[in-house]
């Protein structure tokens, strides 16, 4: 997927500094972001239908509106531990390739327009498996963000081929 | 990609489609007017389009061609084989060209000119003259005139080529400025067009009855394609008054002219109708000659005309907006269920009556959409013609196709996907079907051989029939095939019927063609078109009699979107099993008919006198997690109320084990996502009535993930049927119970006494319980090394004697001596296990007493080993035994000692290559495959790589033993490969492989 970020057109920001507007979530209060155009949906908690034998990533499958969405525990893809019971999170859909995944995270946040110039690579020292799933950070003033890849954070262990 | 190319290509390819067809027919049927008209059209209309795009290369081919066609209409060449062939070659030609047009949008490099110097060479080869120019009479004709220059045409009135090219150039900018019309000509080659034009006016004005409508058509046709109508004919006629006024041309010839191109109408608009098109233009150019056509057209050719009748009626759809509206249909059908549910036991409620029209309408609706993805088998058998009028040239073969039921309408999803099968069928039929004409002589059976395609509905599903009326599948030759490659010994053949026999030719690597040709015979095949089959839920039944052909019955679902599913429970989760592999449903419980046994936790049901394996939906899945509470009890399957669905996947039938059966419900099949892809036991997901999503089991994939059962379940039944061919062989055998209620059974030849021992009298010695025997002492073997002998009173033993050597079996308790068949159905698995049969109307295991007496009286095999260690002589062979598994150490090792070896025993492969390091030498290594950290072909390549260790032989000792296994641990380095309970073939292997190193050496 080839989106290319919405570039804010704004007469008093520097031409060179394009804005890439993103929606942030939080998974264990730290701070990612996915690129607002690639992000189709916000869901609140969701009945998810547990599938059998599926990848451990995968929470399951949901209905949303007739179509069928690969529900995806960003928390357990990330190797973090999973949420306390009674914290059902939320989700943010996406689409990759032709289907529709929905992940889960623990909280979505607003929507954020922020400058190519406090955009950086991923430091060395990150988890390899963060490393492989997100793209690079973003400073804000008050925290760093993630931005998440969601090409890569779709493909489990290689195991797929798309 | 541009509008214009895609709808070219998209048209042409259904017209080279269409001539395969014709052209094949034409060449039987050479005298068939109609038939050519219609052929001569799909060129013509493929050149002028390829003209109007600037395709060169394109036009260039079908000319070619078109100017042969054109000399055989016009009675200046015969119809040969040879020229009908050129034409096929060069369509293919076209056919490539166009590929690489569609992938790159422009026409490949290089020219065809061999093939058009053929083309031409045919042309020429009867009349020189007409070379190269455009063939059809009537343009020359019509040259002709308008050089004469009759006095009063319209060409010369207006004032000639001056004056033409004026008023073209003046129309072309009026009509491009025309807002209505513009989208006509977006991306049409505006040069050209306007040339075509000046040589339609010049032609048309030259005198109206000249003017035959051929040459502007191609490219009206993509105007029509396009949308013109009758308004838009109307305003380009008004732009062409008004050029004509805006030239002074005199009002009286205005209206001429107008006449003219008023003419040309029903040529433009009327397009859609080609074959009535063909037939007007030949009316106008040649009367008898037309009249002839239309006779022709009627009578013989119901076929085209009625093709192109419907064509009229026919609009092209978008696929996806199709799709989406399937989908649609789908999400209507899932609300509809929902509702349906909500409702459902409520006698009184408001919403039943409605809910029920809305119902009655859904369903039709859905019908109604199902029927736009229907397209006619026919669509699939187009290439048929082809591709048979190519196998009997090239095999020298007459062979005739007759397509029947040919319209019958199917999914066009299912039509992808039978395709190939169906192809390789009828290649099949031709290549190994139908003899040549002297065989078929000989057989007294008419020169010519028939293939026929046989479409029809039947229930929900089409049954597709590829008869031929060759010569069968020869019996004798599939036998010997069927022993060569080691499929079945022979006696197992000869308790086989002729129809079983003849259903070897599904197998891989079967064919019984003699030699190999281009066309079948590689042995790959019709196994594949089985598995193809299969796969969308089919199913293909062989009938054949030899000498008198074969019939191949395809039995395919109408449609895979939606389907009919059994939705079923287990552990609190829903599932779907498509309706069409659910063979019957048995409720099992403790106090009903029918029951869950185990055999060593495989369980089993008794279903008429027959085993059927079973898996357990919870296993399968690992469904074990919450409340389920049920599911400790899984051990004693026997216990719990159950359901077993019984399904059959080919010739394997396996009982699936769930909590809860529903309803059967119409399901809309969604694939799943391709995370989830890998997972072979689903087909893909739908959504049910109430919004959940659940997941649709696929039986293909319980087949193959359960496959090692049905493997050995087939095989032993095999072999249970050819022993039961060699004569009803009664044994009688001993039931006994021991370590477990399940009965368990030895042969009652094997057993010499039955004896009861005071506890108080067994000793121990050597880590092993034993008796004093007549004087001996007997080791006493429990059935597995888990049971336990009883404690007090007296312990009832079961004594096998070999020579002066006896053994005693632990057991509880004695039940029976019965003399039954020992059918074995299903395979053991675990040592001392033969396998499980039905013994006097139960379960039964059948003990393997040699794996016994092998741990009682440890040399008793020895002898037989020590032979071998013997044979290669000089002292004690050193082996080096690496095996993860401690009971195989300690299985292993004793045995390999009492054959005469001196062992040295490790638990990894890393240990054996440490001691390698150490300088440490053997002379033969057994290793297991499979094995934590590096495995065993890991372990071989690194031995055989490099080390002192290089030469030494190499066993593999495993549980797997394929012939794809061999060959791996051939390829691994590997010297021999001996399956883990064969304690003879291990003793063998070693002394062979030492013997051969021997000789080597």
């Amino acid at each position: 997927m080839s989106t290319e970020p919405l570039a804010i057109t704004d007469t008093k920001r520097d031409a060179d500094d394009e804005h890439h507007d993103f929606v942030t979530m939080t998974i264990r209060d730290q701070l990612f972001g996915i690129p607002v155009l690639q992000v189709q949906d916000v869901l609140g908690p969701q009945h998810i239908n547990h599938v059998p034998l599926a990848p451990k990533e995968v929470a399951g499958s949901l209905n949303l509106r007739g179509r069928i969405v690969t529900a995806i525990d960003v928390r357990t893809r990330l190797g973090l531990p999973p949420r306390s019971d009674d914290d059902a999170g939320m989700s943010v859909v996406v689409e990759h390739g032709s289907d529709l995944y929905s992940l889960i995270i623990d909280e979505v946040g607003e929507v954020l327009s922020l400058p190519a110039s406090a955009y950086e690579a991923n430091p060395s020292t990150l988890d390899d498996v963060w490393r492989d799933v997100t793209d690079g950070i973003y400073q804000l003033e008050d925290k760093l963000m993630i931005k998440l890849n969601i090409d890569r954070l779709l493909n489990f262990d290689n195991a797929q081929n798309e | 990609m541009d509008d214009l190319l895609r709808e070219f290509l998209m048209e042409s390819s259904e017209s080279l489609a269409e001539l395969d067809v014709e052209l094949v027919q034409f060449e039987q049927k050479p005298n068939d007017k109609g038939l050519l008209g219609n052929i001569f059209r799909l060129v013509h209309t493929v050149k002028g389009t390829c003209g109007f795009l600037g395709l060169a290369r394109l036009e260039s081919v079908a000319h070619a061609s078109e100017n042969v066609l054109g000399k055989i209409r016009d009675g200046e060449l015969k119809v040969t084989p040879e020229a009908i062939s050129l034409i096929l070659e060069s369509i293919d030609a076209i056919k490539d060209i166009m590929a690489t047009l569609e992938k790159t949008e422009a026409e490949p490099e290089g020219d065809d000119k061999d093939l058009i110097d053929r083309l031409n060479a045919i042309v020429d080869g009867k009349a020189a003259p007409a070379k190269g120019k455009k063939k059809s009479g009537k343009k020359k004709s019509g040259k002709g005139k308008t050089s004469s220059g009759s006095d009063d045409s319209l060409y010369e009135r207006l004032g000639g080529e001056d004056a033409i090219d004026a008023a073209v150039n003046l129309f072309y900018d009026k009509v491009l400025d025309d807002d209505h019309l513009q989208h006509f000509f977006e991306h049409a080659d505006m040069d050209r067009l306007r040339s075509m034009q000046k040589s339609f006016m010049t032609m048309a004005f030259g005198g109206p009855e000249e003017y035959s409508g051929a040459d502007l058509r191609a490219a009206h046709e993509h105007f029509v394609a396009k949308g013109i109508d009758d308004t838009h004919f109307d305003a380009v006629a008004g732009h062409l008054r008004a050029t004509l006024q805006e030239l002074e041309v005199p009002e009286d010839l205005i209206i001429d002219v107008l006449t003219v191109v008023e003419k040309t109408r029903k040529d433009v608009l009327g397009i859609a109708d080609a074959t009535e098109e063909a037939v007007t233009a030949e009316k106008v150019t040649v009367q008898e000659v037309a009249e002839e056509a239309v006779n022709v057209d009627d009578a013989s050719e119901t076929e085209s005309t009625s093709q192109s009748s419907i064509a009229k009626q026919n609009i092209r759809v978008n696929i996806n907006l199709l799709e989406n509206l399937m989908n649609l249909v789908s999400e209507l059908v899932l609300t509809r269920n929902q509702l349906l549910q909500m409702v459902r036991g409520k006698t009184d409620s408001e919403f039943a009556e409605p809910l029920q029209r809305l119902s009655h309408a859904t369903t039709e609706l859905q019908e109604g959409v199902m029927k736009t993805r229907m397209q006619p088998i026919g669509n699939a058998w187009k290439p048929f013609p082809r591709i048979v009028r190519n196998l009997a040239l090239e095999l020298d073969k007459k062979i005739d196709l007759q397509m029947l039921g040919a319209e019958t309408e199917l999914d066009r999803q299912v039509l992808e996907l039978i395709k190939d099968p169906l192809t390789h069928m009828v290649r099949n039929s031709g290549d190994h079907g139908i003899e040549t004409p002297a065989e078929r002589k000989a057989a007294g059976k008419s020169e010519t051989g028939t293939i026929t395609l046989n479409a029809y509905h039947e229930g929900g599903h089409i049954i597709i029939e590829v008869t031929d009326d060759g010569r069968g599948i020869p019996v004798d030759k599939v036998k010997a095939k069927v022993i060569a490659n080691g499929l079945i010994t022979e006696a197992e053949l000869e308790g086989m019927t002729e129809k079983q026999i003849q259903q070897f030719i599904f197998k891989p690597g079967l064919s019984t063609a003699e030699n190999v040709t281009n066309v079948s015979g590689r042995g790959v095949g019709m196994d594949v078109v089985k598995t193809n089959i299969e796969k969308i839920g089919g199913t293909v039944e062989l009938k054949s009699v030899e000498g008198k052909g074969s019939a191949f019955i395809v039995k395919i679902p109408l449609t895979l979107a939606i389907v009919s599913a059994l939705v079923v429970e287990s552990a609190g989760e829903r599932f779907a099993i498509p309706q069409t592999s659910v063979v019957e449903l048995v409720h099992a419980s403790g106090n009903s008919e029918h029951t869950i046994e185990m055999i060593n936790n495989a369980p089993v049901l008794r279903l008429r006198e027959r085993l059927l394996p079973l898996v357990s939906l919870r296993n399968l899945l690992a469904l074990d997690d919450v409340d389920q509470s049920t599911g400790e009890g899984e051990g004693e399957g026997d216990e719990r109320d159950s359901f077993i669905i019984v399904t059959s996947v080919g010739a394997y039938s396996i009982g699936l084990v769930v909590d809860k059966v529903y309803d059967i419900e119409e399901i809309v099949v969604k694939p799943v996502s391709p995370i989830l892809r890998n997972i072979k036991l689903y087909s893909g997901n739908t959504m049910l009535g109430d919004g959940s999503v659940i997941m649709i089991l696929d039986p293909n994939g319980i087949a193959a993930a359960t496959g090692e059962i049905a493997i050995a379940e087939s095989q032993a039944t095999d072999e249970a049927a050819a022993q039961s061919a060699r004569g009803d062989d009664r044994v009688a055998l001993l039931i006994f119970r021991a370590n477990g209620p399940e009965p368990k059974a030895v042969p009652l030849s094997l057993v010499a006494r039955l004896e009861e021992v005071e506890v108080d009298n067994i000793e121990s010695s050597n880590g092993m319980p034993v008796v004093q025997y007549r004087g001996q002492l007997m080791p006493l073997v429990t059935v597995s090394s888990d049971a336990e002998m009883k404690t007090e009173g007296r312990q009832p033993i079961v004594v096998f004697t070999d020579d002066d050597r006896s053994m005693g079996l632990v057991v509880d308790e004695i039940v029976d001596i019965v003399e039954d068949k020992m059918t074995v159905e299903l395979g053991g698995e675990k040592p001392g296990l033969l396998g499980s049969a039905i013994i006097d109307g139960k379960a039964t295991e059948i003990l393997d007493a040699g794996y016994y007496l092998s741990i009682g009286q440890r040399d008793w095999f020895g002898t037989q080993g020590r032979q071998g260690a013997f044979g290669i002589g000089g002292g004690a062979k050193q082996v080096l035994l690496v095996d993860d598994s401690s009971f195989f150490r300690n299985l292993l090792a004793p045995i390999l000692t009492i054959a005469g070896y001196e062992v040295t025993v490790v638990d990894c492969a890393d240990e054996a290559l440490s001691l390698r390091e150490a300088g440490q030498e053997f002379d033969i290594i057994v290793s297991d495959i499979e094995m934590p950290g590096m495995d065993g072909f890991e372990f071989a390549e690194t031995v055989k790589s490099e080390g002192s260790w290089q030469h030494t032989p190499l066993v593999a000792l495993t549980s797997y033993a394929t012939p794809k296994d061999f060959e791996r641990g051939r390829v691994a380095g590997f010297d021999d490969y001996v399956a883990k309970f064969d304690r003879d073939a291990l003793l063998t292997a070693l002394s062979e492989s030492l013997a051969m190193t021997g000789d080597a050496a």
